[in-house]
């Protein structure tokens, strides 16, 4: 497809349905471990990386449905009211697919700055419901952001080389 | 499978995801709406959580497997001391349950002699905390014994010292437990060293506890045992609950800021005790009937 080339070649890169099915639920797993205290506060979101990682590299397959129904999951786990963790990634996936197009311009760093502002709004939905219906907001909670925001690097090159490794095998 | 076809998805992409963004906004609201305020939604929340809790079994093992090494190289020498310590306990413990025994009998007979009701006995089923609630929000756990096991929302959970907490949702094979220190859990207590009754309420972010709306005269001391008064029909009574660690009183305030810390080891032990079977108190008067005698007097 020389006619959609662009500076990212990442972009293009095929991707099969069992890797995103994996790291989704590689995600919920990482998600689920029990994190106690200080450690929970500083948890990252993996699920929320990993579906804005979907939402950017391949929007046609990953989208706002998925990223929603990915939520629902999310909620079950955690207890949370139903819809307030699908609400977020709601609003994640839509600026995952929102910025696609600029994203295989940047580099990771630029991309990073990127990710905060999505992930930013993706924490400040989920603690406004919160607040909405209990009250109170935990600040803490927001470091969460930060960490995850963070992962990103590491993990877009995880999945660059996994991606790698099984288009040479191919 | 590639996404060569990327390309001519182009003219069938759906709706655009400006719309779908719209589209699942309102959805996700609707259902935030309807579980906030209805809690219509538990059934579906139990049907997913069998999709959901596989993942979630695997999340626990690791720990498990922490716990286990940990257990495998205790060494022999902690093992006979612990032994010995939990002898004497044992010793002590049976002394003052026999005085218990005793007391209590005599306090049937009282209760008898007096034609109050008996006080009634619970049982409890012991469970195991599988995850703490992985929300910075919340003060829950999740336990092992769930709807298989006959546990029911409303059941009062406790360790062996104290209240720990009460069963707020049930799933299949799980249960969530929300701890007396979340966020305006409240608790009806007693002061046990003189009868006083009131509430005492979770803080939330920390794992304190709160008196609210105690007036500066009353009689509370730092030390004091709190206990369950069992008004409510769900708490049993007599149970620790909290002891009072700090009292502020200023006179600026009407009310006293008391400071209390939980008895039980609310997020230290993993196993718990559910009790069950509390009978239910008897229907509260209705109080329109009696507004309406008032009304009827007052016209003759």
């Amino acid at each position: 497809m020389p006619y959609l080339a662009s500076a990212n070649p990442e972009i293009q890169r095929p991707v099969s349905t069992s890797l995103i099915v994996l790291s989704v639920l590689l995600a919920l797993f990482l998600n689920g471990l029990p994190w106690e205290g200080i450690w929970l506060m500083l948890r990252p979101d993996f699920v929320a990386v990993v579906m804005l990682y979907w939402c950017t590299h391949k929007p046609l397959r990953v989208g706002i449905g998925l990223s929603w129904a990915v939520g629902i999951l999310a909620d079950v786990a955690d207890a949370s009211l139903f819809g307030q963790h699908a609400l977020a990634y709601t609003l994640l996936a839509f600026g995952g697919v929102a910025l696609h197009h600029r994203l295989k311009m940047f580099d990771l760093r630029q991309q990073t700055t990127q990710v905060f502002g999505i992930l930013a709004l993706t924490y400040a939905v989920y603690a406004l419901v919160h607040w909405q219906v209990n009250g109170y907001v935990v600040w803490p909670y927001f470091l969460g952001c930060l960490t995850s925001t963070l992962l990103w690097a590491p993990l877009s090159i995880m999945f660059q080389s996994v991606r790698r490794m099984r288009v040479d095998r191919e | 499978m590639t996404d060569s076809t990327q390309s001519f998805q182009f003219f069938n992409r759906g709706p655009s995801p400006a719309v779908r963004l719209v589209f699942f906004v309102v959805l996700s609201l609707l259902l935030l709406f309807i579980d906030a305020r209805y809690r219509y939604l538990e059934s579906t929340r139990s049907a997913l959580s069998v999709l959901v809790s596989p993942i979630q079994r695997l999340a626990t093992l690791p720990g498990m497997l922490w716990q286990q090494a940990g257990d495998f190289f205790t060494t022999q020498r902690s093992l006979v001391d612990d032994n010995k310590s939990l002898h004497q306990r044992h010793e002590y413990d049976a002394a003052q349950l026999s005085q218990l025994q005793a007391l209590q009998h005599e306090n049937q007979q009282l209760r008898n002699l007096l034609v109050l009701p008996q006080r009634d006995e619970f049982t409890a089923q012991s469970a195991e905390i599988v995850y703490a609630e992985r929300d910075v929000f919340k003060r829950r756990v999740l336990i092992d014994k769930g709807a298989n096991a006959n546990v029911q929302v409303g059941q009062v959970v406790m360790d062996d010292t104290g209240i720990v907490g009460q069963i707020t949702r049930v799933y299949p094979w799980l249960a969530e437990v929300t701890l007396i220190t979340e966020k305006d859990h409240v608790v009806p207590v007693q002061v046990l060293r003189n009868g006083l009754r009131t509430i005492v309420f979770g803080a939330g972010d920390t794992s304190q506890l709160s008196l609210r709306y105690m007036p500066i005269s009353s009689d509370i001391q730092n030390g004091d045992l709190l206990v369950t008064s069992g008004i409510d029909g769900i708490y049993p009574p007599g149970i620790p609950v909290a002891k009072v660690v700090k009292i502020e009183r200023d006179a600026a305030y009407p009310f006293a800021r008391v400071t209390c810390l939980p008895v039980a080891g609310v997020d230290r032990h993993r196993h718990l005790l559910i009790l069950s079977g509390l009978p239910k108190p008897p229907e509260r008067p209705a109080e329109e009937s009696a507004a309406q005698n008032l009304k009827t007097k007052q016209k003759k």
